[in-house]
């Protein structure tokens, strides 16, 4: 068994330029991935945007929007709808909120990495990619503190690199790596 | 499962046994962060000491429950889902002399002056009774004042033209300083009372139940007793709506509604 094999789940947090980021995560993953990702992407309360459809077009993993109360399925990827906060269960399930604004924002980045944090402790990758505020910053500690693996996107190659400074900036991400080494890091999860 | 969610677990019990509250099947993630939330904006240091202070003091443990009940909205929140309304829901309203509305779980108001709007400009109003009811006093107590701050405005007169707003959304307001008062012929036809739907029984026969984002905070069994209780508070055809995320999946009345709007989960009792 490899060092890789403990971990239990991944979350990810984007905001301004995140579809471009997520579309180099997420398109070499295999259907099979053997974990599931729950994405915070923020986006406007348009219920009509097409993230999901999106993102799937060019994925072979299988992506939808988070239901409420919905088992967490290994090689699913998870996104937050618009205009509510995701958290996790005790018992994998996804629970929604509609809970005031977190760090100017639902979904809130903050709000899925500490819920997850507590879920999954040990077992928890969470990523912070592109993104023009410092929302998740806070959710990057509580992650690190639960003995998670940690990481943001290399600032100096990120659309927006105010996301990825401020959870840096926490002292509390573990690998500071580009994109596609972050792809890469994914892939090696797939064995 | 970590020590705090079993310390969280217990301090709910207490809460159940000593004061008749009842957030057990309340979905824990949701009530967990709210619970610290409380801890760390009061300086308190654990669960513990804080089962401790509420277990003592009632007035701390309103104030816990305040904090642990609140919701947030806003007017005419999901224009699509009042279009929704206004076109499938209105027009079989009004075929009955009077209407009844229980706006369950009506937060600081805001859903309660968006159907009143609404049915005001298809002309029910004069003729409909809304009851609002929430667990949080406090909310109540916002809700019935009318007052909200003038900031949000802005972005729900965007809301009520996209609900398919009749009339310039201003003329149901009086904006003061930084805040606006609605109408008071708005407010005329309204009742307002506690209700707790995780305990109370059906109180009275609707034609039309809405509960929005309510139910996303319940685990599945409460979920399934709140969709019992609109069913049994229900007249035969009578309109269920709840929030763009919620459903009847968990309910064993789901067999017993007809969707409306399948997309803006609006549902009517069939059998």
């Amino acid at each position: 068994m490899t060092k890789n094999a403990k971990y239990e789940a991944i979350v990810v947090g984007t905001s301004a330029g995140g579809l471009n980021a997520l579309f180099v995560l997420l398109e070499t993953l295999p259907a099979n991935f053997p974990l599931p990702i729950i994405i915070v992407q923020h986006r406007s309360k348009d219920k009509n945007d097409l993230l999901e459809e999106v993102l799937q077009n060019k994925c072979k993993v299988k992506i939808k929007q988070a239901d409420e109360k919905e088992k967490i399925e290994k090689g699913v990827v998870y996104i937050a709808p618009p205009d509510y906060h995701v958290l996790i269960e005790n018992d994998l399930t996804l629970s929604l909120s509609a809970d005031e604004y977190v760090q100017f924002s639902r979904p809130s980045i903050d709000v899925l990495f500490e819920s997850a944090a507590g879920v999954y402790k040990d077992k928890l990758i969470g990523i912070i990619l592109t993104g023009a505020n410092s929302d998740g910053a806070s959710g990057i500690r509580l992650i690190k503190a639960n003995d998670g693996l940690t990481i943001a996107q290399k600032p100096e190659e990120a659309f927006s690199p105010v996301m990825p400074s401020a959870a840096i900036k926490t002292n509390a991400v573990t690998h500071i790596w580009p994109l596609s080494k972050i792809r890469d890091f994914l892939l090696t999860l797939n064995n | 499962m970590s020590s705090d969610s079993k310390k969280i677990r217990e301090l709910l019990e207490s809460i159940r046994l000593v004061y008749g509250y009842d957030f057990t099947d309340y979905a824990e993630a949701s009530i967990s962060r709210r619970i610290q939330h409380f801890i760390s904006t009061r300086k308190i240091e654990t669960i513990d000491e804080l089962a401790k202070i509420v277990l003592k003091d009632e007035k701390a443990f309103e104030e816990l429950v305040q904090e642990i009940s609140v919701t947030v909205t806003e007017l005419f929140r999901d224009p699509s889902f009042y279009k929704s309304l206004r076109e499938n829901v209105v027009k079989r309203l009004a075929t009955y002399p009077f209407i009844k509305v229980w706006i369950a779980g009506c937060a600081t108001g805001e859903e309660i002056y968006s159907v009143a709007i609404l049915l005001k400009e298809e002309e029910l109003l004069n003729r409909s009774v809304i009851y609002a009811t929430d667990i949080n006093q406090k909310s109540l107590k916002i809700a019935k004042e009318g007052l909200y701050n003038i900031e949000n405005m802005k972005s729900y007169t965007h809301n009520y033209q996209h609900a398919g707003g009749k009339r310039s959304f201003s003329e149901y307001y009086i904006a003061k300083y930084n805040t606006v008062l609605f109408d008071k012929s708005l407010r005329q036809n309204i009742v307002f009372s506690p209700h707790n739907l995780a305990v109370d029984k059906s109180f009275n026969e609707f034609q039309l139940v809405i509960c929005r984002n309510v139910l996303i905070y319940f685990n599945q069994q409460l979920q399934n007793r709140a969709i019992n209780l609109f069913y049994d508070s229900l007249c035969p055809f009578g309109f269920l709506g709840l929030g763009s995320k919620e459903s009847l999946l968990f309910s064993d009345k789901q067999k017993q509604f007809e969707d409306v709007d399948k997309k803006e989960k609006i549902y009517m009792k069939s059998k």
